[in-house]
């Protein structure tokens, strides 16, 4: 049912993008919107965003990072091999509007995820300046798309081997001073989301994160995904996963999603030796 | 007659606790054809039957007992099947004491017929020794019908409505079918195998199951009208966490039972690294509530390896409104009861995970209006106890993802949808509803006969219109 019809590697590999047979979920997705895929029988269900899709072909695109065992189980299948369950569009859609001047920031696969939102702000008639950054040049992905979909593209590595040398949110900085933002997108690992937003809180600048929780059902089921917002508690699967920036508590989500370190540590382990055997 | 009420109640063979308590495979063993016989034989056959006005479905309990009593025993699983297509799930399931056995003419004096033990007996050995036939089809009538959501109340209408020579689709969120039969209550209770196999049956039937669709996201229900439906039921169960809004509950180590038993049960967490998906094994568990849902994340807890498990309820052993078999058989288990007590707040380690949660005690003061009496607070009573994994089972709540998106179906306050409770009509034309989404969770049985009340409804709809 859901087969891989293309698949790319990025930033040396440690990215994968597949493009997935999903007529039912293409029809329907929006951009901010994601699925849950699940390899095989015996496989987690792992929520990713949609990065693209088309529904003429009833294909959407996932663009992943491979950090534990089951993002390395994902990238281990090829063109023409299947996933068993892929369940969407989940989540509610971005609220685009036009506004006038935004800041669209991305951090690592966190771009992945931003450049849709990207291309539906630029297309409702924003100016839309975009700021993506990665550790260093090889790392970086999606720079011509970025590109493509924003007024005015910055660059910035943390070592300084390509573009700005630093933080994107030294040039989000920058353009706050600069410019009058009405709205900054931020997208990326929780540390950069949460710098970004005290950043964008000094200059009182509504800021949107998407966030990015453990999750099991992502139909609002079982509470896993639960995230502080404003002293109340959401679900990011159903409430999400976009919220206020500045409303969030980031640490909380950092520590939630350490729940599982030891566990990760053991699968992903026990996968790589299966490998190399 | 004096010699029936001799025979003492055929006890069932069980896992011994001491072995069970480590193991998911399932505590009762099921009867012997001998002792089936023997259990039939208890039965007085009486001329008027109060052990049927017990059963939610009316399954003809005299007749399936004589029928196993001499021996039928396909017979006895037909006239089963007459009233109650899931019973394999039922015999294990249902709250006999306060349903048909509750109501059996000996329960007065001492046991009732082991209504529930033969009915699983039947089930059991028609899977066995069956020959797996077909009931009869009628001829296809060319209209469809879409099922939502493959708990046992959808499934009862897919059954149902299939036989009657409808096309019918059963469209589930989760990635296999079966409802809380196969996400919520864990194989050492009901093997999953039991719930596929009826599934499987189904769709020999002709059902067609969809799984991976979101109805409310994927599609919705005015579009699946769009689609060519000719009618819509609604079975999508109460699937809402609820929690208790005290600080501290986002701290890792505190579960929502539905998560708790999802990754147990469905995700097969209790097979960790074979299957993918974690769960934190806690050594000092406490679960809050004290239901079934309770009952089964507490021996869950205690199979994945704890040293202590404690049930922690607000209110007092008379008000627990899990099965009594469950109770039972947690408590053979080593689970301990902390009644009268409830959370104030939990308590965190440096990296956030649960260690303490402290409570206070209460007492019973004046009826509250669920005719129970209600607890309160004993005020500076507070204590603390420690803990490294808490499941919250103190309920479910409607889940919106379907009612949010469907126009002109009425809810009630709490989000439950309004439906006849004769027909299962909804507000909304051509749209039925029914178990734990209309009536907040309840029981498989209740939901199965809600779905046989609306797949009589929806066939006379389809037949002569609405
Ligand atoms: C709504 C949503 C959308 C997402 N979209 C994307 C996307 O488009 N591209 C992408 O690369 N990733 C995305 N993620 C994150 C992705 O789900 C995780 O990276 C993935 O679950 C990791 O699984 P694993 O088994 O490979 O790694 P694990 O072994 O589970 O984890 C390895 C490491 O990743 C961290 N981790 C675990 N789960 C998550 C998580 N849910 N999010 C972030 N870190 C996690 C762990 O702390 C650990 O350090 C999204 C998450 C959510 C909730
Ligand atoms: C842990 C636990 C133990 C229990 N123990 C007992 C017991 O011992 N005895 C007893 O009689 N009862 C017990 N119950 C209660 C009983 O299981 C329920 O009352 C019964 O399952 C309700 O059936 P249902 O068909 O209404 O819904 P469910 O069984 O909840 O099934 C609903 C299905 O719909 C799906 N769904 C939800 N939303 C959507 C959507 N938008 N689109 C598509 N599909 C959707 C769900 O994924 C689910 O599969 C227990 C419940 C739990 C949770
Ligand atoms: S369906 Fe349940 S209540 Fe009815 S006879 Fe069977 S066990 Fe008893
Ligand atoms: S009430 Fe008890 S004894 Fe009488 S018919 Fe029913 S099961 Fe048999
Ligand atoms: S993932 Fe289960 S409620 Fe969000």
């Amino acid at each position: 049912m859901f087969e891989i019809l293309r698949r790319e590697e990025m930033a040396g590999g440690t990215v994968v993008l597949n493009e997935i047979s999903a007529p039912l979920i293409a029809r329907k997705a929006k951009p901010g919107q994601f699925v849950i895929l699940k390899a095989n029988e015996t496989g987690e269900r792992i929520p990713l965003t949609m990065a693209d899709t088309d529904p003429t072909k009833g294909t959407i695109t996932i663009i992943y990072q491979v950090v534990g065992k089951s993002t390395a189980l994902f990238k281990s299948m090829q063109r023409g091999e299947q996933f068993q369950d892929v369940i969407g569009p989940l989540g509610s859609p971005t609220h685009l509007e036009k506004l006038g001047t935004v800041v669209c920031v991305g951090g690592g696969t966190g771009v992945a995820v931003l450049h849709p939102i990207t291309r539906g702000l630029k297309d409702l008639g924003n100016h839309v300046i975009a700021v993506i950054g990665a550790r260093t040049k090889d790392l970086l992905i999606l720079e011509d798309k970025m590109k493509a979909a924003s007024h005015e593209l910055h660059v910035c590595t943390d070592d300084g081997s390509y573009g700005h040398h630093g933080f994107v949110t030294e040039v989000l900085k920058q353009i706050l001073e600069e410019k009058d933002v009405k709205l900054v997108v931020g997208i990326g690992p929780v540390p950069m989301m949460k710098f970004l937003c005290k950043l964008t809180a000094e200059y009182k600048v509504k800021t949107m994160v998407s966030l990015n929780p453990i999750m099991v059902d992502g139909t609002g089921m079982c509470g896993c995904c639960r995230v502080t917002v404003g002293g109340e508690t959401k679900f990011a699967c159903v409430d999400g996963p976009e919220f206020d920036g500045h409303q969030v508590d980031f640490d909380e989500l950092m520590q939630r999603l350490s729940s599982y370190k030891e566990e990760e540590a053991l699968a992903y382990e026990q996968h790589t030796c299966q490998c190399q055997a | 007659m004096a010699k029936a009420e001799k025979i003492p109640r055929q006890p069932m063979p069980e896992q011994d606790p001491q072995v069970r308590k480590r193991n998911f495979d399932e505590v009762p063993l099921g009867y012997t054809e001998e002792q089936a016989v023997k259990e039939a034989e208890r039965c007085l056959q009486c001329k008027k039957p109060s052990c049927i006005e017990g059963c939610p479905v009316s399954v003809e309990i005299p007749a399936f007992i004589k029928l196993i009593r001499e021996g039928e025993f396909t017979k006895a699983i037909h006239k089963i099947w007459e009233r109650n297509s899931l019973p394999a799930v039922c015999g294990r399931v249902c709250p006999q004491e306060i349903q048909c056995e509750g109501r059996c003419i000996l329960a007065k004096k001492g046991d009732p017929v082991a209504i529930g033990n033969l009915e699983r007996f039947a089930a059991d050995w028609e899977r066995a020794h069956g020959k797996g036939e077909l009931p009869p089809k009628a001829e296809p009538t060319g209209k469809r019908v879409a099922v939502v959501g493959s708990g046992p109340s959808g499934l009862t209408v897919a059954g149902d409505l299939v036989l009657k020579g409808h096309h019918v689709t059963v469209f589930e969120a989760f990635h296999k079918p079966g409802g809380v039969l196969v996400y919520g209550i864990p194989e050492f209770r009901l093997p999953k195998e039991i719930v596929f196999q009826e599934v499987n049956f189904l769709e020999r039937l002709g059902v067609e199951v969809q799984c991976n669709v979101v109805v409310g996201r994927t599609v919705i229900v005015d579009e699946l009208f769009e689609e060519g439906y000719d009618a819509v039921y609604v079975g999508v169960g109460a699937g809402l966490p609820r929690f208790l809004n005290v600080p501290g509950e986002n701290l890792i180590g505190i579960y929502s039972a539905n998560e708790y038993l999802t990754r147990a049960n469905l995700m097969k967490a209790y097979l960790f690294p074979e299957y993918d998906t974690p769960i934190v094994k806690g050594k000092d568990v406490v679960v809050l509530g004290a239901g079934n849902v309770a009952m089964d994340s507490a021996r869950t807890a205690m199979r994945l390896g704890a040293d202590r498990v404690r049930i922690v309820y607000r209110r007092s052993r008379e008000e627990m409104p899990a099965r009594a078999a469950e109770i039972h058989h947690a408590e053979e288990e080593g689970i301990e009861f902390f009644l009268l007590t409830n959370p104030k707040r939990f308590i965190g380690d440096d990296q956030g995970r649960v260690k303490a949660m402290e409570c206070i005690r209460m007492e019973l003061g004046e009826p509250d209006e669920s005719g129970r009496r209600r607890p309160v607070p004993v005020e500076g009573s507070e204590f603390t106890m420690e803990c490294d994994l808490v499941v919250i089972a103190v309920g479910a709540g409607a889940n919106p993802l379907l009612t949010q998106t469907t126009e002109g179906l009425a809810l009630n306050k709490w989000g439950y949808i309004v439906a006849d409770p004769e027909t299962g009509k909804t507000t909304k034309k051509g749209v039925w509803a029914g178990g734990d989404i209309v009536t907040g969770q309840a029981t498989v049985i209740l939901a199965m006969g809600a779905g046989r009340k609306a797949s009589d409804s929806i066939h006379k709809y389809l037949t002569w219109g609405w």
